[in-house]
């Protein structure tokens, strides 16, 4: 792996364990502004990834760097507020906000790049649903407001924890489509996924995860194109 | 029907001050779900703080806010010091507040003595009104009615129409995540703690201008402020509002009409409504237990 001088984002021999199961295991990668792709089968510590950098589990040992800063063992507002926006799976919204209060919880300031108008803007579905309650929304929307909360943070990494999962392919389509627009304006995106087809469409480079550790870091083009690498990292053809 | 109103209004005055108390304890348990056992003592406590300063100072609103205030910065420290670590653990948390109430009681025994005290009125507002239907009645009982209303409309106003009130239910509905907005969840469940034991306060110097202060009230007003919660549904405003008119109504109606069976009515209230809707009258249906 090449080792640049100062990435925006780096994690270095990061191990993780729930109880005495050790899930993650010397996990070390490093990433730029430009969007980046994780693959794995489900059970393979993707999550467990995703939640440590977020700061909802400890590390063991490692590092997790942004932007020359340590955030391992951070707790989540501080994560968040050193500037790594978080996507969690399965949403996560709050039952008990309508969707404007999501928006207007974060408190973005209204010069920011990212305010709930701005937010409206990228998705006007949601703006049609202001009034409703968190649990009344669809799954598609669930999402769009998940990612629409991350961005209200204006973070300078966002980290997307499978957002096509459960979603119409319509939905994933238009997710796709918000997704190539917020990384043209410089958006850098940590995209973790087991879809492979949309991390690779939205992604040029593609890490894969196996049993913990990262086990390939792949152009988009090779992996998506080699049914072969699929069926040995993925299990799918 | 003169004493039919009298009494009605006896027991809305009653369930005004439950509410006060009430209002604190469903922001502290039905809300943040933190179980505290000190509410009453944080009821009492005001009380007497409030009739210090009063006395002091012989102005009831500076009693009234040193009560709130005080009260408010013990229930910080408390929080801080005694429940912050535990604060997943609920029957630790239950047993350490259970454990502030019983000090709480003796050391008030021993400052205030066992006797009836009064929250002094200035003369002005101990004069009655002439009201059509019923005749004479307590100017301060129709002003503290008032100010209940006026604490209920604000606190819900503050809950469901502020920045800070979605960040409190969003807290409630999922910590982590809400942490994860780039909140310190940690601080506003420490400032609802702190709101929630100043209204307790303030309560108990309302309280405690109606009627006498007494030790063992700590446990009383626990008790009628849990069944005010429960009844109204955790976490609900309008819902403690409610429980605490019917509690406070009950009461009164039955010490008139059925002295002997008073408290039992109160509880019978209480079973009846959690028969048929397990979450309070205006709580909602939770997933989890």
């Amino acid at each position: 792996m090449t080792t640049s001088p100062d990435p925006l984002f780096r994690v270095s021999n990061l191990n993780v364990s729930y109880g005495r199961v050790h899930v993650l295991q010397d996990v070390s990668f490093e990433m730029g502004v430009e969007p980046l792709g994780m693959v794995g089968r489900n059970g393979m510590g993707k999550t467990t990834l995703v939640n440590a950098i977020a700061g909802m589990l400890p590390a063991q040992s490692g590092s997790i760097e942004f932007e020359g800063r340590d955030v391992a063992n951070k707790a989540p507002f501080q994560v968040t507020r050193a500037g790594i926006g978080y996507v969690p799976q399965g949403r996560r919204i709050f039952p008990s906000l309508t969707v404007h209060e999501h928006l207007t919880m974060v408190g973005a300031k209204k010069s920011a790049r990212w305010n709930p108008d701005a937010i409206y803007e990228l998705f006007p579905r949601l703006a049609e649903r202001k009034k409703n309650g968190g649990g009344a929304l669809s799954g598609g929307e669930q999402q769009m407001l998940a990612i629409g909360r991350a961005l209200l943070t204006n973070p300078r990494l966002l980290v997307m924890d499978e957002p096509s999962e459960g979603l119409a392919p319509a939905v994933v389509d238009h997710l796709a489509d918000v997704f190539r627009r917020v990384v043209s304006e410089g958006q850098a995106v940590l995209l973790v996924e087991q879809n492979l087809r949309f991390a690779a469409e939205l992604c040029d480079r593609i890490l894969v995860m196996v049993n913990g550790r990262i086990a390939a870091d792949l152009p988009a083009a090779e992996i998506a194109g080699d049914p072969e690498v699929q069926s040995r990292y993925l299990g799918v053809v | 029907m003169d004493q039919f109103l009298l009494i009605a209004l006896n027991g809305l005055t009653l369930g005004a001050v439950y509410f006060l108390v009430a209002s604190g304890l469903t922001l502290i348990f039905g809300l943040m779900r933190v179980i505290t056992m000190a509410h009453g003592t944080s009821y009492l406590l005001g009380g007497y703080l409030g009739y210090v300063v009063a006395r002091e100072t012989g102005n009831w609103f500076l009693g009234a806010l040193g009560g709130a205030v005080a009260v408010g910065i013990l229930g910080l420290l408390i929080h801080q010091l005694l429940i912050r670590r535990f604060q997943d653990d609920d029957m630790r948390v239950a047993l350490i507040t259970l454990g502030v109430s019983l000090i709480g009681t003796d050391l008030m025994l021993a400052t205030f003595g066992g006797t009836a005290t009064q929250v002094p009125l200035p003369p002005e507002l101990q004069i009655g009104l002439e009201l059509p239907g019923i005749g004479q009645y307590p100017l301060i009982r129709l002003l503290i009615l008032a100010v209940s209303i006026a604490v209920g409309v604000g606190l819900w106003l503050f809950v469901n129409r502020t920045r800070f009130g979605s960040i409190v239910r969003a807290g409630v509905d999922d910590s982590q995540m809400t942490s994860a907005t780039g909140i310190n969840v940690r601080v506003v469940f420490a400032l609802i703690f702190v709101l929630g034991s100043a209204l307790a306060g303030f309560a108990g110097v309302v309280g405690g201008t109606l009627f006498p202060l007494l030790p063992g009230q700590d446990g009383t007003y626990l008790l009628f402020s849990l069944v005010v919660v429960i009844v109204g549904g955790m976490g609900s405003i309008p819902g403690a509002a409610i429980g605490a008119a019917l509690v406070g109504l009950i009461s009164q109606f039955s010490l008139v009409f059925a002295p002997t069976y008073s408290l039992v009515l109160t509880f019978a209230l209480m079973v009846v409504v959690l028969a048929f809707r397990p979450q309070g009258i205006l709580g909602r249906r939770t997933a989890t237990a």
